[in-house]
């Protein structure tokens, strides 16, 4: 059962699942992906086609990128199709070297016991300005927070930190940050901590 | 850098009627914390909480230490609950390395982290105790949670800040006659959190002041993403530990605690009812757990993933569900550390919570939010 990797991954799919999750986690590292994240991943992919990329599947976790102008679409999609209803968190990622900043939101579910393990990871990259001006440059995406009231916070936080503008926020206000900081968003990679 | 103001900086014109509050920066509990309220004649109309006094980049740091040196500064935002903060954190980094822990250690880490849930609660209500005035309900939890610190301190060598957890396990094995004296020591304080009952929980001015006070319906604590005892109180089933066991908790029979009514009463219950679970829990993870092994796997120095990753761990700490999220490029730093903290997430329902509350019920909705500042800073 063991020699041949493509029978085993026929096979699994007939037996019962836990079994072979639990018993021979070694052989299976690299052929199977879990089946119900899966399912989740094709369920997006059916819908939208080639506007959404497929990052990674792993267990209990999926992970999809969306260009910034279907970001609104999906995550409607998410919230009333698959029944994912809350963001975990939003972080904020600079990649200075594609000059992209990309913000990723962790979407949860408490009203479908079926996803109770799950974690949606949606990521959307906003173009990276080399001198920012926060809400005042081409660093902007839509927000979410129509879709998910429970990004309000956090996308703030994205904003000070990486200077990301949420176009459609109601409230673009400093949160954590003093009012009168005047340098760069202390996130971006070209902000260096003194002494470092 | 513009010198222009931010968008929706500058100051709002207010009603003549509407007078603008500001409660803080001071300390009010734990951590600085302004809360600018708006109110016309008693009642809230508007609240605006100002986070920030407290914070200290950790995640900025994070980006310049590498993966063990991390393990002392993470641990800062909630010092009282630090297993906890660290927890995802190390389960992340494992995943990146590719490590398996000892199945001893495994269980090593569900003690402390239920002896520092119990920890930080126990402070937590000795500030809920002040908090409306009532001071026995202060001395008793800030005394009774000494005989776990005195845990913590024969398992870790440090009262508070025990940066016990590493990748691989835990810092040192447990001290000889660890299981016997904790097993004595956890008996008594569930004995002891019992008597809160009379003295708080049945206490009808506690009941007068608390029940059907900033009430947080089923369908908003979803909508609104709250987690943790906030979320529980208001009818939502949800706990990690249950939901998505992490290292043997799904070896260990655990008990979610639920209440209906989604007040400050039941938000300030729902805590220490998981302190007995949690009593419970130690007592189950005593007895299950290997009498030796190793609890600790060696490291290189500076250990690295191999590819560029991405993980996002959580577990339910003291104030809900706790999440890591470590982008690894292959080098000995993080790419990017982002803690998703329950204090942050529940933040949210407290403008929701005080409009239309009375001013004097302030304190114990902001409080009864398991909120502590300086976690929500970071």
């Amino acid at each position: 059962m063991s020699s041949d990797s493509e029978n085993e991954q026929i096979e699994t799919t007939l037996e019962e699942k836990p079994v072979s999750a639990k018993t021979s986690p070694a052989p299976a590292k690299e052929i199977e992906l879990p089946k119900f994240e899966k399912g989740i991943a094709d369920k997006i992919v059916e819908k939208f086609g080639p506007k959404v990329k497929v990052a990674f599947v792993k267990p209990d976790r999926v992970g999809i990128n969306v260009g910034k102008e279907d970001v609104t679409e999906v995550a409607e999609f998410l919230r009333d199709v698959l029944n994912f209803d809350h963001a975990e968190s939003v972080s904020g990622v600079d990649y200075p070297n594609d000059k992209e900043i990309e913000v990723v939101y962790h979407l949860g579910s408490y009203t479908d016991s079926t996803l109770a393990r799950q974690i949606l990871v949606l990521a959307t990259r906003a173009q990276r300005e080399e001198n920012p001006i926060p809400g005042n440059d081409a660093t902007k995406l839509p927000s979410l927070r129509e879709i998910f009231y429970s990004v309000e916070f956090h996308e703030r936080e994205v904003f000070e930190m990486l200077g990301v503008y949420f176009q459609g926020h109601p409230d673009n206000r400093r949160l954590l940050l003093p009012e009168d900081w005047a340098d760069l968003p202390p996130l971006r990679k070209d902000f260096a901590i003194k002494g470092r | 850098m513009s010198k222009e103001l931010l968008p929706g900086l500058a100051l709002q014109k207010v009603d003549e009627r509407i007078m603008t509050l500001n409660v803080g920066p001071q300390h009010p509990g734990s951590g600085h914390m302004r809360i600018i309220v708006q109110i016309d004649g008693d009642f809230i109309v508007a609240c605006d909480p100002d986070p920030g006094y407290v914070h200290r980049g950790e995640e900025k740091m994070a980006e310049y230490r590498n993966y063990i040196t991390n393990i002392p500064h993470l641990e800062r935002p909630v010092i009282h609950d630090s297993c906890n903060v660290l927890y995802p954190y190390v389960l992340g980094v494992e995943e990146i390395l590719g490590i398996e822990v000892p199945e001893r250690a495994k269980y090593v880490r569900v003690i402390a982290s239920e002896l520092n849930r119990c920890i930080y609660t126990m402070y937590w209500l000795a500030i809920y105790g002040i908090f409306l005035g009532h001071s026995t309900m202060f001395m008793w939890p800030a005394g009774d949670r000494e005989l776990l610190i005195d845990l913590m301190e024969k398992m870790t060598g440090a009262r508070v800040t025990h940066a016990h957890f590493v990748p691989g396990g835990v810092r040192n094995d447990l001290p000889a006659n660890f299981e016997d004296v904790c097993l004595r020591q956890v008996n008594y304080f569930e004995k002891r959190i019992k008597e809160y009952a009379a003295v708080f929980y049945d206490n009808p001015i506690l009941i007068a002041r608390t029940k059907d006070t900033g009430v947080l319906s089923r369908q908003d604590a979803i909508r609104l993403g709250t987690t943790g005892s906030v979320l529980r109180a208001s009818g939502v089933d949800y706990d990690l530990r249950k939901k998505e066991p992490y290292d043997v908790y799904d070896e260990l029979d655990v008990h979610t605690n639920v209440m209906k009514e989604g007040d400050s009463y039941a938000r300030s219950k729902v805590p220490w009812l998981d302190m007995m679970e949690s009593c419970n829990i130690i007592r189950q993870a005593l007895q299950k757990m290997p009498k030796s092994g190793s609890v600790r796997v060696k490291l290189k120095p500076n250990p690295k993933g191999k590819v560029f990753d991405t993980v996002y761990k959580r577990v339910e700490s003291g104030r809900g569900s706790l999440g890591c999220y470590i982008v690894s490029d292959a080098k000995p730093e993080p790419y990017r550390v982002k803690l998703s903290v329950g204090s942050f997430r529940n933040l949210i329902a407290l403008p929701y919570l005080l409009k239309g509350e009375k001013l004097g019920n302030m304190p114990s909705v902001y409080w009864s939010l398991n909120y502590w500042p300086v976690e929500a800073d970071r």
